[in-house]
């Protein structure tokens, strides 16, 4: 079964990091996703641009844009993983492996309905 | 999290929320800087054995005003003052009071004042951005002294005569008006791209020292466009910090020397950085509120969206520069649009457009830097080495004089220059 591992933190926190602390972040969620990736069990990955990049589309008559992200929280979306897991508890096995590599935070653990790959022509 | 360089992130990340509010519960600078400390030294020993709170900077707020509440009341009952009664009740708020007083609704203005009184009108810019640095990202003296190649000392007496100088200032406490918030965020908007510019323009021998307080900017930036979402300045503000500072990698080689944008590896640009700033543009331009941040974020824009300096936009930055003009008029403004009129319509017409800007000009490096190259492309190639004698002498740095010497070097080699300015 497919899982959306939704990763919530508080940006103003993860943007107080040195640069070698996002390195050494980086550097141990890579660990972890390429022990997923070996095992053929990690789909799409992505780290988001800050919230302060977001606008939102309200669809109200006539929808409505807003600059920012949807939700005002004291934790934002700031990326998400697809990992394939046999079921909740190895879902959960792997949202604390990259817990423990990126520590502080939330991960949301959202089965997923339907999933289409896509395809990016670039 | 165990380790104390997570703490100190994440004490970083509160420190503008958590010092606003107890500057506006306290109302003294000192005050409501010690209780920070206070309250940080606290945060040391307690997170690691309990685990960082979920809302780090109102532990930081409750600890800190405690702190120094238990301060005041020790002082009072070492010399008791009677008249001081009304201001200890005061302090003696119930905490639900004080939840409210610190309710998220003043988060903004609370961190907008912090940030508004570094920039006082009679604080010289040097002073400014010190204390800025030091009160509101929590920069060390000695950090702050590193990046403006001063000493410890001379730090420590800068930022101490600017604390004097507010501490006398009166700090406006109301919740500010929609006109008044307007002038404050354009200030503190100013501010930061000082901030950031006293990081841009070194020479790469200092570069890492100083280069921190180009991010230190841009963080502060985030900061301020994550409180005033849908102002397009302040969008515009971001952009363009990211922009410039996505070639960071790109603008200086092995030995330390500035490369011109059209000489460098535009490879070695940082394209999720450019991502971001672009994407900021994007947004601020539906705003159709146009504003000089926004102008010259679009012209970094138009840099970072060319592939090769050849797929450069020249007549489109030629219009951005003249719009900018007509907002913002300045000598600075009018070279650099030259710079772009050059590629246009060719050095002649450049070199005429500056002219004019000669009596303004005549102690700015960058100006006879333009002025010489211009020369150079027309091959009056006399007039174009006084020009660079002139800059050689006006250079800031190492890197701008090296700069300049190497299209001196040229001249003497090449007596026939082509007509680029490229030293490569």
């Amino acid at each position: 079964m497919l899982y959306a591992i939704l990763c919530y933190h508080d940006e103003d926190f993860v943007g107080s990091w040195s640069k070698e602390q996002d390195a050494t972040v980086m550097r141990k969620l890579r660990l972890v996703q390429d022990n997923l990736a070996k095992q053929g069990r990690l789909g799409p990955a992505a780290r988001l641009l800050p919230t302060t990049a977001a606008a939102t589309l309200r669809k109200e008559e006539p929808p409505l844009v807003i600059d920012g992200p949807y939700a005002e929280t004291k934790e934002q979306l700031l990326g998400f993983y697809v990992v394939d897991c046999k079921n909740l508890d190895e879902a959960l096995d792997v949202a604390r492996d990259l817990g423990a590599a990126n520590p502080g935070g939330a991960y949301e653990i959202r089965p997923v309905g339907s999933f289409m790959p896509g395809g990016l022509s670039k | 999290m165990t380790d104390t360089a997570w703490i100190d992130a994440a004490l970083t990340s509160a420190r503008p929320q958590a010092v606003g509010a107890l500057l506006r519960y306290f109302r003294d600078l000192d005050t409501a800087e010690e209780a920070f400390q206070n309250a940080s030294l606290r945060a040391l020993k307690s997170w690691p054995q309990n685990g960082p709170p979920r809302d780090a900077a109102a532990w930081l707020i409750m600890v800190g005003r405690n702190a120094a509440i238990d301060e005041v009341r020790r002082e009072r009952w070492k010399a008791p003052l009677p008249e001081d009664d009304q201001a200890i009740s005061d302090l003696d708020d119930a905490e639900e009071q004080l939840a409210e007083r610190l309710d998220g609704s003043h988060y903004r203005d609370d961190i907008l004042r912090l940030l508004f009184i570094c920039c006082h009108p009679e604080l010289p810019a040097t002073q400014q951005i010190a204390l800025a640095l030091r009160i509101v990202s929590g920069l060390t003296v000695k950090q702050i002294a590193r990046a403006f190649l001063v000493s410890e000392a001379a730090m420590e007496q800068r930022i101490t005569r600017a604390k004097a100088r507010i501490a006398e200032a009166a700090v406006p406490f109301e919740t500010p008006g929609a006109v008044e918030r307007a002038e404050r965020l354009l200030a503190v908007a100013a501010m930061i791209y000082l901030i950031f510019n006293e990081g841009y323009s070194v020479s790469g021998d200092t570069a890492a020292a100083r280069g921190a307080l180009s991010e230190e900017a841009i963080r502060l930036a985030r900061l301020l466009l994550r409180l005033f979402p849908s102002e397009p300045e302040i969008m515009g503000l971001a952009a363009l910090l990211l922009l410039q500072h996505a070639r960071t990698a790109a603008r200086f080689d092995a030995t330390g020397e500035l490369i011109l944008l059209e000489d460098q590896d535009r490879a070695l640009w940082n394209q999720t950085m450019i991502a971001e700033g672009l994407a900021l543009i994007d947004k601020a331009m539906r705003h159709r509120k146009s504003g000089p941040y926004q102008i010259q974020a679009a012209i970094a824009a138009l840099h970072a969206r060319a592939e090769r300096p050849e797929d450069t936009d020249w007549r489109q930055i030629d219009l951005l520069y003249s719009a900018l003009e007509l907002m913002q008029p300045s000598p600075v403004v009018t070279l650099n649009r030259a710079v772009a009129v050059s590629k246009v319509k060719g050095a002649e017409a450049a070199l005429e457009m500056i002219e004019p800007l000669a009596p303004r000009l005549s102690n700015y490096f960058h100006f006879f830097g333009v002025r010489g190259a211009f020369l150079m492309q027309l091959n009056r190639n006399d007039e174009a080495r006084v020009a660079f004698d002139r800059a050689i002498a006006l250079a800031n740095t190492s890197a701008e004089a090296a700069h300049i010497r190497k299209h001196l070097d040229r001249l003497m080699r090449d007596s026939t220059p082509k007509g680029t300015k490229s030293a490569k």
